[in-house]
């Protein structure tokens, strides 16, 4: 009778103990080198799990189900994440963290690349690993690579698009010096002119560096420092700042995210308004809208030209703690094929990665705004590509909050970004 | 059990009695050995889940909080861990101080989280003392009222209940849409305040969506000190010819403040902890970051820096608490003393 007695609280603390270890393999201080894990389980074939943000406009099980279909003994599970960006990233972080070998496939947003590679955390694509990269964009290429590697395969892309009010607005203009002339219009019929998204988040960060990069500026340098003290860069800044100024922005776009932007325009409120192609179907759809056949779409105003879109979208990159990397890899591959990436612009009106679909006859039919969408791509640079990206939209959106609501100079704000941003790059050795 | 309690001889306890039983005998404190034994092993359990799930991580985030945040090898472009950093996570926090680009530290620029320390803060504390003084005025008001009995009681006290009965997140992005500068609000009062584009309007925002959430918590723990007190002491000092005011300031106040310290407590702490409002409502915009928005945003920058401020944050927390227990009289902890002062 005695054993039992004390075996309990033992056993307990036995199990206890144990917990306690498995959470300990997951705490730790977040700092990998990548290397052997890099190099195992290349031929591994197996099940392996895929993961992505919430599947809104189910495509993804249908996808899966059609592998599985042809391939039994490679079945894909698909686990499906929140629909909000930030706790798809932490939820990422934690398992890479505890060396996971849940997540096989993993499916990152543009601006997540670089973080991840330079965790070591993302199965370099080259060599024996590496996928056929032509036909696609460049942009969205360039945006899932780190450092000349290709980290992830480009699935689905997105660029600013400028909406105008073609009934009051003929020919779209080319620059942004037209577009501001073009404001009496605005006057003239009592609305706003133009707007984009200014409230201090991750949309400012787009607007902010599409201004930039328009006007012939750059956030960072080819190796990743910041080069924000230039003229152009000022210029960039200085043309959102002085539209606010001047009233040609409407005082309350400060507020702006996305659906509030959208809705102003879609009330009639605004005459250009800058968004992604996913408000095109709503505009033209919803009860609710002024200007269903009233509004054009066409490529970003820059300073002599098109300007230069911040790109948006997601890519699949497989975890180096997979133990099925070559399932993986021929799954990564479908993912990209002509095939599927069809089948998600066709359901989901998601931007295809290859350039030969924006000609295709029957999606430009369904998705009108296919052409513009290309030439915005193709002018598109991506959001600056760095391991230290959570600081620097954090530098870029603070300061050129400040900028744009008057509290600090174009040039000010952008000397307090160029500081911040060599200080988080510094914090390393 | 049985054969454990049985009567077995115990060494009776020779030479000065070091220790005192009273009149209590030998088997009795044995048994009494015992069963503190086997509360020992009962209790084992429990404890030891508060250690995993409590003691763990906050030490675990102590240690953290002492290396240094990974950085970049510019060889590799690989992160490499960081190594000890003693104290400077902490001193960096306190001082405002961010990394150099050429080593050391400077006074952290615009833009940076570190730069933001003290205001949050400040804001947090802001956020706390208005939320919570709003708070109880409102909670004593309601519950006053929900204490007087008339009819359909039953359901007010139900109906008080909805706001703080659905989720934060959701509360948030309804007043979101209601602070909108096209939403309710400026329609309602025909205003054009930018509620979420500048400093005191985006505070008041918040404050306002955070009163009318919590408010209700706060009216109920009130409420429940309220009927406690016996309807006797109120009829005799009507007899008395006590005022109106005199009753609630004789006998209401000093017979309802065990239960409204507590529930001035529960709030402060929760309060100094404020996160998804200001998060949804303003993203931490117009000096609406509190510590926990900071935490957050840290985190993602570098956990050990974010361990640190999270250690911060635990004692700021912990000496408000400790404050109130201490020197104001919530007395949570103490029950027993509590009850035991209140029947003489």
């Amino acid at each position: 009778m005695k054993t039992p007695r004390f075996l309990f609280p033992a056993a307990t603390a036995g199990i206890l103990a144990l917990t306690l270890t498995a959470c300990g393999g997951g705490g730790g201080g977040g700092t990998t080198g990548g290397g052997s894990d890099a190099e195992a389980n290349l031929d591994g074939r197996g099940p392996i799990t895929y993961v992505q943000g919430k599947d809104n406009n189910n495509v993804v099980r249908p996808l899966i189900e059609k592998w599985n279909a042809e391939h039994p003994d490679e079945k894909v599970t698909f686990k499906e994440q929140t629909d909000q960006a930030d706790q798809q990233h932490d939820d990422l972080v934690q398992r890479f963290q505890a060396k996971s070998t849940d997540y096989d496939v993993v499916s990152v947003d543009v601006v997540w690349t670089a973080e991840f590679a330079a965790k070591g955390w993302l199965q370099p694509l080259k060599d024996k690993m590496a996928i056929d990269t032509n036909g696609m964009l460049e942009a969205p290429v360039e945006s899932a690579s780190y450092k000349g590697t290709l980290y992830a395969a480009p699935k689905d892309s997105d660029g600013g698009i400028l909406y105008y009010r073609k009934d009051l607005v003929p020919e779209p203009p080319k620059t942004w010096d037209e577009m501001m002339e073009m404001c009496s219009i605005a006057k003239e019929n009592n609305i706003g002119c133009y707007a984009g998204q200014f409230k201090q988040y991750e949309g400012l960060t787009v607007n902010a560096s599409e201004a930039i990069n328009s006007a012939g500026g750059s956030v960072l340098d080819d190796e990743g420092k910041p080069s924000l003290n230039t003229p152009e860069a000022e210029e960039g800044l200085n043309n959102l700042v002085e539209a606010f100024a001047n009233g040609n922005i409407p005082a309350e776009a400060i507020t702006y995210q996305e659906e509030e932007s959208r809705r102003a325009f879609q009330e009639g409120k605004l005459l250009f308004h800058r968004n992604w192609p996913y408000i095109y179907s709503l505009i033209s759809t919803e009860g609710s809208s002024q200007v269903k056949d009233k509004f054009g779409m066409a490529p970003l105003p820059g300073k002599d030209g098109p300007g230069a879109s911040s790109l948006g979208g997601h890519s699949a990159a497989i975890s180096v703690y997979s133990k099925n990397k070559a399932t993986a890899l021929d799954f990564i591959k479908f993912l990209t094929s002509e095939e599927q990436q069809k089948f998600f612009a066709n359901q989901a009106s998601l931007a295809p990665v290859l350039s030969s679909l924006y000609e295709d006859q029957e999606l430009v039919s369904k998705l009108p705004y296919l052409t513009v969408l290309q030439e915005s791509i193709a002018n598109a640079v991506p959001r600056p590509v760095t391991p230290f990206y959570p600081a620097v939209t954090q530098a870029i959106q603070e300061n050129s909050y400040a900028a744009l609501k008057g509290e600090k100079s174009a040039k000010q704000a952008l000397e307090d970004m160029q500081k911040s941003i060599e200080s988080a790059g510094a914090g390393s050795q | 059990m049985a054969t454990e309690l049985g009567p077995t001889p115990v060494k009776p306890a020779s030479g000065a009695p070091a220790v005192h039983h009273g009149p209590k005998g030998v088997g009795e404190d044995n048994r009494i050995l015992s069963q503190g034994k086997w509360a020992s092993w009962l209790l084992a359990p429990t404890i030891i889940a508060l250690g995993v799930v409590i003691v763990y991580p906050i030490i675990s985030a102590i240690v953290m909080s002492f290396q240094k945040d990974a950085g970049l090898d510019p060889a590799t472009g690989l992160f490499t861990a960081g190594g000890p950093a003693g104290i400077q996570n902490y001193v960096n926090w306190l001082g405002q101080q961010c990394a150099a680009p050429g080593g050391g530290t400077v006074a952290c620029p615009p833009g940076t989280l570190g730069g933001q320390f003290w205001s949050a803060t400040g804001t947090t504390f802001l956020f706390t003392v208005i939320t919570v003084a709003l708070e109880t005025v409102l909670g004593f008001w309601m519950a006053m009222i929900m204490a007087r009995s008339f009819k359909g009681r039953g359901l007010v006290r139900a109906a008080v209940l909805v706001p703080w009965a659905i989720p934060t997140a959701v509360t948030a992005q309804l007043w979101l849409f209601m602070f909108d500068f096209n939403g309710i609000i400026n329609k309602v009062f025909s205003a054009s305040i930018l509620w979420t584009g500048s400093e005191w309007p985006a505070k008041w925002a918040v404050i306002i969506a955070d009163t009318w959430k919590t408010t209700p918590f706060m009216a109920l723990l009130i409420l429940a000190g309220l009927q406690m007190i016996p309807a006797e002491v109120y009829e005799a000092s009507k007899v008395d010819g006590a005022s109106a005011w005199q009753r609630f300031r004789l006998i209401t106040l000093p017979l309802v403040k065990p239960a409204l310290m507590v529930a001035i407590l529960f709030r402060t702490l929760d309060a100094l902890r404020m996160f998804d409002l200001p998060y949804i409502l303003t993203g931490g915009a117009n000096n609406t970051t509190t510590l926990s928005i900071l935490v957050i945003n840290q985190i993602r920058q570098g956990f050990n820096s974010a361990a640190a401020l999270s250690t911060i944050t635990f004692l700021i927390i912990f000496l408000v608490a400790f404050i109130f227990v201490r020197f104001l009289g919530a007395n949570v902890v103490e029950q027993s003393g509590a009850t035991g002062k209140g029947k003489k």
